[in-house]
């Protein structure tokens, strides 16, 4: 019997990425790749649930019929991603209900973005074209993601953000071109949700310690700073489309590099944000945990019911 | 449409308030469950009851749009579904209580789906045609809604101790106002009178048989307390819904007049 010594698989393994050949649950990968990818897609299935709850804040107070159907189904759809991507993740190993646990104690991470507040009703416009926008940007390269079950998970999740996209659009726009109230409250809206939806792309690329693996193993296929600046220089046109201002002085088109420059991020405030010291890290926290709290005695009814009808089965 | 008199009341104005108290069911009951939107006791049931939430605005939609094309007062559907006064709904009373946990939540859409599956089976066949065709497109969701919240009612009946205990006590609550799931007044008199509506009391024994047999598959019990509460249909409301009214009316009331 041969038995292939690890050198030799990794080898393989490597060569099966660069050729482009999708890795699937059964085949063998490195121990570092399986680890990688599960935080990693665990992460963003966390990310679309806590994601839930700003948008989910406005359902009982939106402005008419249409929005309150739309904005409903927008946050049902977050939620059908949350669920994707556990599966996704659960065939890399992991375990569901632990992973939300990690979670709810503060172990495992999701996007920052989601620990500010939703203030005004703009903010569901302005979540859409931002946040769903940089979920965009960030998962558009994932669809091409060396992992199979991921990689076919966000081809699905990408036509339903770029569809989540447009709404937040078309909130925004329908606000900029309405009355004054309006206009101010889509410009205050996009004051305050600018500078972190640009931390959404994470840390720049000098402190983003693993990112040159996860290039190399096509887990991550573009890097913070990239994807950063091609935000940007999408979402400026879109924001002179509807006649509001980037609230970033330092924001210059750069003739030489084809790209805005921009202003410097304030990493300190995304570090505390990370590190649980936003506007609402406890108050989204503390919604998931008392969900599973509040819930567990319908799935432990479930369960039990489940056992009974199990029994009388056998017994008839 | 013509102009039949019963008692004071026009047809058209029975038709009218016919259709706009079935939205008003759907919008509330909507409203209701669009609270649990991030907080379910497991994902799966999170998007079922969104999904319920979903077609009960849909259909508040569709019902709305119909009634301002019977009687244009120049309102839109948003008007009549931000902008009445607390007594100018005539919702039933029981889709405007609250919550209170999954128990409830699924014992009162229970009752709410066996009902409304009746009325819109009866209404497929209403002498006005778009009202036959909500009702035909309306029914299929309904039946989708008993079927989950029939199942549910017998797992928590059935399930444990607690579950048994919670979901009992919310049979025992809510009991009270499913009496006014049969009220008629005039509205309903000239509407039956020519098919445009559904004489509700022809299936209350319907109602009765269906719950009975549910309940008692999830070892539940039908309260011997039998006083009942109405009003809603009156607009004569519970303390619950000035809150409900003012959550859901915010954006409306605050910035009157603009397009959303
Ligand atoms: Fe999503
Ligand atoms: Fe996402
Ligand atoms: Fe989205």
């Amino acid at each position: 019997m041969s038995t292939k010594n690890i050198e030799e698989l990794e080898r393989e393994f490597q060569a099966k990425i660069d050729a482009d050949i999708k890795i699937e649950p059964n085949d063998w990968m490195p121990e570092g790749y399986r680890k990688t990818l599960m935080r990693q897609i665990s992460q963003h299935a966390h990310s679309e649930i806590v994601g839930m709850l700003p948008e989910g804040n406005w359902i009982t107070r939106a402005p008419s019929l249409k929005r309150k159907a739309v904005l409903l189904a927008k946050v049902q759809d977050e939620a059908g991603h949350g669920l994707y991507l556990y599966s996704a993740a659960e065939t890399l190993g992991l375990d569901r209900e632990k992973s939300i646990d990690d979670l709810h104690s503060g172990k495992a991470k999701y996007s920052s973005i989601f620990n500010y507040p939703t203030l005004t009703w703009a903010d569901m416009g302005t979540i859409g074209w931002l946040v769903d926008g940089a979920a965009i940007m960030n998962q558009v390269p994932l669809c091409r993601c060396s992992y199979g079950p991921y990689a076919r998970a966000m081809v699905r999740v990408c036509k339903e953000e770029s569809f989540h996209q447009r709404q937040g659009f078309e909130i925004v726009s329908l606000l900029a071109n309405g009355t004054p109230e309006q206009k101010q409250m889509a410009q205050d809206s996009l004051n305050r949700f600018w500078w972190p939806a640009l931390m959404m792309f994470g840390p720049n690329d000098d402190n983003s310690p693993n990112s040159a693996q996860s290039i190399k193993w096509k887990i991550k296929r573009s890097s913070n700073d990239e994807l950063r600046q091609q935000f940007i220089d999408v979402t400026v046109a879109q924001a002179e489309m509807v006649g509001l201002t980037i609230p970033d002085k330092d924001l210059k088109w750069n003739e030489a590099r084809g790209s805005y420059d921009f202003g410097t991020i304030n990493w300190e405030e995304f570090n505390q944000v990370i590190q649980g010291n936003g506007p609402c890290n406890k108050e989204r926290i503390d919604a998931r945990r008392n969900a599973k709290e509040n819930g567990a005695w319908v799935r432990e009814a479930a369960n039990a019911f489940a056992e009974k009808r199990k029994k009388k089965e056998l017994t008839h | 449409m013509e102009y039949l008199t019963c008692n004071h009341m026009t047809t058209q104005e029975a038709f009218y308030s016919y259709i706009v108290r079935l939205g008003d069911d759907s919008l509330i009951l909507g409203q209701r469950l669009s609270e649990w939107c991030g907080h379910g006791p497991v994902l799966e049931e999170d998007i079922a009851l969104t999904n319920i939430a979903l077609d009960l605005i849909g259909q508040t939609n569709n019902l709305y749009e119909l009634a301002v094309s019977i009687e244009n007062k120049g309102e839109n559907i948003d008007q009549l579904a931000f902008l009445r006064l607390e007594k100018e709904y005539e919702n039933l009373l029981l889709v405007e209580q609250p919550n209170v946990d999954f128990g409830y939540t699924i014992v009162r859409q229970f009752f709410f789906d066996v009902y409304r599956k009746l009325v819109f089976e009866a209404l497929c066949n209403s002498t006005d045609e778009r009202l036959a065709g909500i009702a035909e497109k309306s029914l299929k969701e309904t039946k989708y809604h008993l079927k989950h919240s029939s199942e549910w009612v017998i797992r928590l009946g059935d399930g444990t101790e607690e579950s048994h205990r919670r979901v009992q006590e919310a049979v025992n609550t809510l009991w009270k106002f499913t009496d006014e799931l049969f009220f008629q007044d005039e509205v309903d008199q000239n509407v039956i009178e020519l098919g445009l509506g559904v004489d509700n009391s022809n299936f209350k024994a319907t109602w009765n048989s269906h719950v009975e047999h549910v309940l008692t598959e999830a070892t539940l019990t039908i309260p011997t307390n039998s006083w009942q509460h109405t009003g809603g249909r009156k607009g004569i409301h519970t303390e619950y819904f000035g809150y409900l009214l003012s959550e859901m009316q915010y954006m409306q009331r605050a910035y009157p007049n603009m397009e959303w």
